[in-house]
């Protein structure tokens, strides 16, 4: 049984416009997101007002936003040349250390500014193929097509709803008071540090989806085809920066030792966890601080526009800086304004806050924004505050009590089933 | 260059620069300057007629040539936003000066023809594709050949036309072209000089204000070509130009059983229908060899309904899972009520209706 969302437009009329999956099966009832702060129509009102922000903006798009996104690659790819060029020359340190933070830099702009927001189809409208979505792939372990299915929809639509938002927490950590605590969340912080080195390859891991095929969620095709991709990304990348550069490298071993390729590896390997370092901290920063609210499916289940709206506004934290530093993190320090229009180029979101702010005044929102190191204080916080095991045996994932409530609600969800098919058996 | 070239292009160096090509370097540096990408400065606009215009273009060294006949994407830039659409070669392929052209007919709708007719300027930087096509002449040109064309139709054909005559080809050619009048007529004072030829007979046919004296008159009909003394049987034919002439010339040629002579090029004109409620045409999904009649409603959906199983995520246009190329046609984005109708674009098909004949890549 499929009905229409009650998602209205952005879409025109007759267009069945919402994630069908956010749309219950059994109940007719409205989300409850947002009534703490405004009333349905209030809400209605508020995506209105949105959607006319995000109208014009796309309106105005054009060439200033062209000549800024080939702007950004123009230096990303200048400093990749003198990054590779610096860290050839070990034999003279000021050259190479400069290389690998130019390389390092380059790595964090092909992935924030540019791989991130262009993966995103904010600039689709160019309609140049080479920086189009659909066919772009970034200077990370984890292959497109994963990474935006993953994203752009799963994150993107399902924004900290608790069981379909697979980024609270990555899996990994008790980021949010309403995740249930395993034993192995006593490793939150060791476990975050360690991720924050090598996140390329957790952002890999996590769009393999290796646990939603052994829950049976997508089917064992889908599995080996992301298997296969990411098999064949690592590949390419690894031996990009930890083998052909480095043998380039042997040519200088006859002038000045042996430990010249060593080196070039070690730049490399070390230009590859600067932006590891720098992008986990901007992403986890930008959902996981302690006010940042999360959501249950059932409160989300048959949500408006201005809900979905108001969901990624309660759901995401700004970091305040200087322009440099919002362009090193691809403007996701305006995390709220990506996740309102996460299809407008990222250089507008500084303009888009105006208006956001104004609405945020208007009905009393909450909108979280700090310093960064504000921020990370208080993600560092709740990773180690929720790593402490709950008193609550609610909270607790394996404790008899929470067994028997999901025992409850499998039978609950099997009795419904049964109802919706009794019908059909004695007609 | 052929070997720096080749050598940027090989595999070695693509493990080096991945997940990009040496290209996204070497644009950088300069425009002009890549190993594959097809880049080339216009030299100058030259107007034909009225509404038609021939642009002389200097292509960098990754053009590898083309056949007459064949046509390019031509894609310019403007507002930051690149536009791109076929257009066929015009001149002959045994020029050595390293320019070649197009010749295009501004439509009223068109937004890139309108542009090169009025505002292209030289030293535009213009992003074409390899030249592409198999509306071209075999390889050992037959005795008896007959080329045709209507109205705009005519740039493919004379690029045939002019490539035989530089070549010094001895056969019989005939060439029969269909225009409005002779003030539409592109390449005219060419088409003069070339009649004089021995082997070749240049006929005009001037549709709506005929040439005083004209003993052909009208739109293509058999007696045309008996008139002309051709035997559709054993003569190859060529015919470029409006989707009623090919069909008229189609149909002639399948009745008297002279179908295997004739080689055909329609043109890709989106036929844009402005009106929204109005949903006509047919949806071709080219992977899948699927047609469907064009129900109004989103690609997507028009896709599930025949059957296919589209990537997509969340059906309102944010999340760009669903994009796929589309091959041509136009369609109405529906958010936005923005109809485009670039060809090999890719859209969202989630919020995209088609309008009229629409071919994607699903």
């Amino acid at each position: 049984m499929t009905k229409n969302a009650p998602i209205k437009p952005h879409s025109a009329s007759h267009h069945n416009a919402a994630p069908l999956s956010l749309i219950s099966a059994d109940s007719d009832k409205k989300a409850t997101i947002g009534l703490d702060y405004m009333t349905y129509e209030q809400l209605e009102d508020f995506g209105d007002e949105l959607n006319v922000v995000r109208q014009r903006v796309l309106d105005d798009l054009g060439q200033k936003d062209a000549d800024y996104i080939r702007r950004v690659i123009k230096v990303q790819r200048a400093s990749e040349v003198l990054g590779r060029i610096g860290i050839f020359m070990p034999f003279f340190w000021p050259a190479f250390v400069a290389g690998v933070l130019f390389l390092g830099l380059s790595k964090i702009l092909d992935n924030m500014e540019i791989g991130h927001n262009v993966m995103h189809g904010q600039y689709d409208w160019m309609n140049d193929p080479m920086i189009d979505a659909s066919r772009f792939e970034w200077d990370n372990i984890a292959p497109s097509q994963d990474w935006k299915h993953g994203h752009n929809y799963i994150h993107h639509t399902y924004t900290n709803i608790h069981g379909m938002d697979r980024d609270i927490g990555y899996n990994m950590f008790r980021i949010d008071e309403d995740q249930p605590w395993y034993a192995s969340h006593r490793f939150n912080l060791p476990l975050a540090f360690i991720l924050m080195l090598v996140f390329e390859w957790g952002i890999m891991y996590h769009g393999v989806e290796l646990d939603q095929y052994l829950q049976g969620k997508i089917s064992k095709a889908d599995f080996q085809g992301r298997r296969k991709r990411a098999m064949k990304k690592i590949r390419k990348q690894v031996f990009k920066d930890y083998i052909a550069w480095p043998v380039l490298g042997l040519s200088l071993v006859p002038f000045f030792g042996w430990w010249a390729p060593v080196a070039i590896l070690g730049a490399n390997i070390v230009a590859n966890i600067i932006r590891n370092v720098w992008s986990f901290i901007i992403i986890f920063c930008g959902h996981f601080p302690a006010e940042v609210q999360t959501f249950a499916e059932e409160d989300a289940q048959n949500e408006t526009r201005g809900q979905w709206y108001l969901r990624q506004l309660l759901g995401s934290a700004n970091i305040t800086g200087h322009k440099p530093f919002h362009v090193l993190t691809g403007n996701l320090s305006y995390q709220i304004e990506h996740h309102l229009f996460p299809d407008i180029p990222a250089r507008r979101y500084p303009e888009v806050a105006k208006d956001v702010h104004l609405l945020v005044e208007k009905y009393g929102l909450e909108y979280n924004t700090g310093r960064l190191s504000r921020q990370m204080f208080s993600v560092i916080r709740q990773l180690g505050k929720l790593g402490h095991k709950p008193s609550d045996p609610y909270k607790i994932g394996n404790s008899p009590e929470s067994k028997a409530l999901r025992r409850a609600k499998r039978e609950e969800a099997a009795r419904r089933q049964e109802e919706a098919r009794a019908p059909q058996l004695t007609s | 260059m052929g070997i720096i070239r080749k050598a940027l292009a090989s595999r070695p160096i693509a493990s080096l620069t991945s997940p990009y090509t040496v290209d996204h370097y070497l644009e950088q540096i300069h425009p002009m300057l890549a190993a594959e990408n097809v880049r080339a400065r216009v030299v100058e606009v030259i107007h034909e007629t009225g509404d038609a215009s021939t642009v002389v273009l200097r292509p960098n060294g990754a053009w590898t040539g083309f056949k007459p006949g064949q046509h390019v994407q031509f894609g310019i830039e403007v507002e930051g936003k690149r536009r791109i659409r076929c257009f066929s070669v015009s001149t002959s392929s045994a020029a050595r000066n390293g320019t070649f052209s197009v010749s295009v007919k501004a439509h009223p709708d068109g937004y890139v023809s309108q542009f090169l007719h009025r505002e292209l300027t030289p030293k535009t930087l213009v992003y074409l594709s390899q030249a592409e096509g198999e509306f071209v002449l075999p390889k050992v040109v037959p005795d008896n050949l007959l080329l045709m064309s209507g109205g705009s139709g005519i740039t493919p054909v004379m690029s045939m036309l002019r490539t035989l005559r530089d070549t010094k080809h001895r056969g019989q050619i005939t060439f029969l072209h269909y225009a409005r009048s002779r003030d539409d007529e592109m390449f005219t004072a060419e088409l003069d000089e070339l009649a004089a030829n021995a082997n070749v007979t240049v006929e005009r046919i001037y549709t709506r204000a005929p040439a005083k004296g004209a003993q052909l008159k009208g739109r293509f009909v058999i007696d045309h070509l008996k008139h002309l003394g051709i035997d559709p049987t054993d003569t190859l034919t060529y015919v470029c130009g409006p989707a009623g002439l090919i069909e008229t010339v189609r149909d002639t040629y399948e009745e008297i059983g002279a179908a295997d002579q004739l080689r055909m090029e329609y043109f890709k004109v989106p036929s844009v229908n402005l009106d929204a409620a109005d949903a006509t045409g047919t949806l071709t999904f080219d992977d899948a060899k699927l047609d469907a009649d064009n129900s109004g409603a989103t690609i997507l959906e028009q896709a599930e309904a025949v059957g296919l199983n589209p990537e997509f995520g969340c059906r309102m246009g944010v999340c760009n899972t669903c994009v796929v190329k589309k091959n041509h046609g136009a369609v109405r984005h529906i958010i936005s009520n923005e109809i485009s109708a670039n060809t090999d674009e890719t859209i969202k098909i989630c919020v995209n209706v088609p309008i009229g004949d629409v071919n994607v890549a699903l």
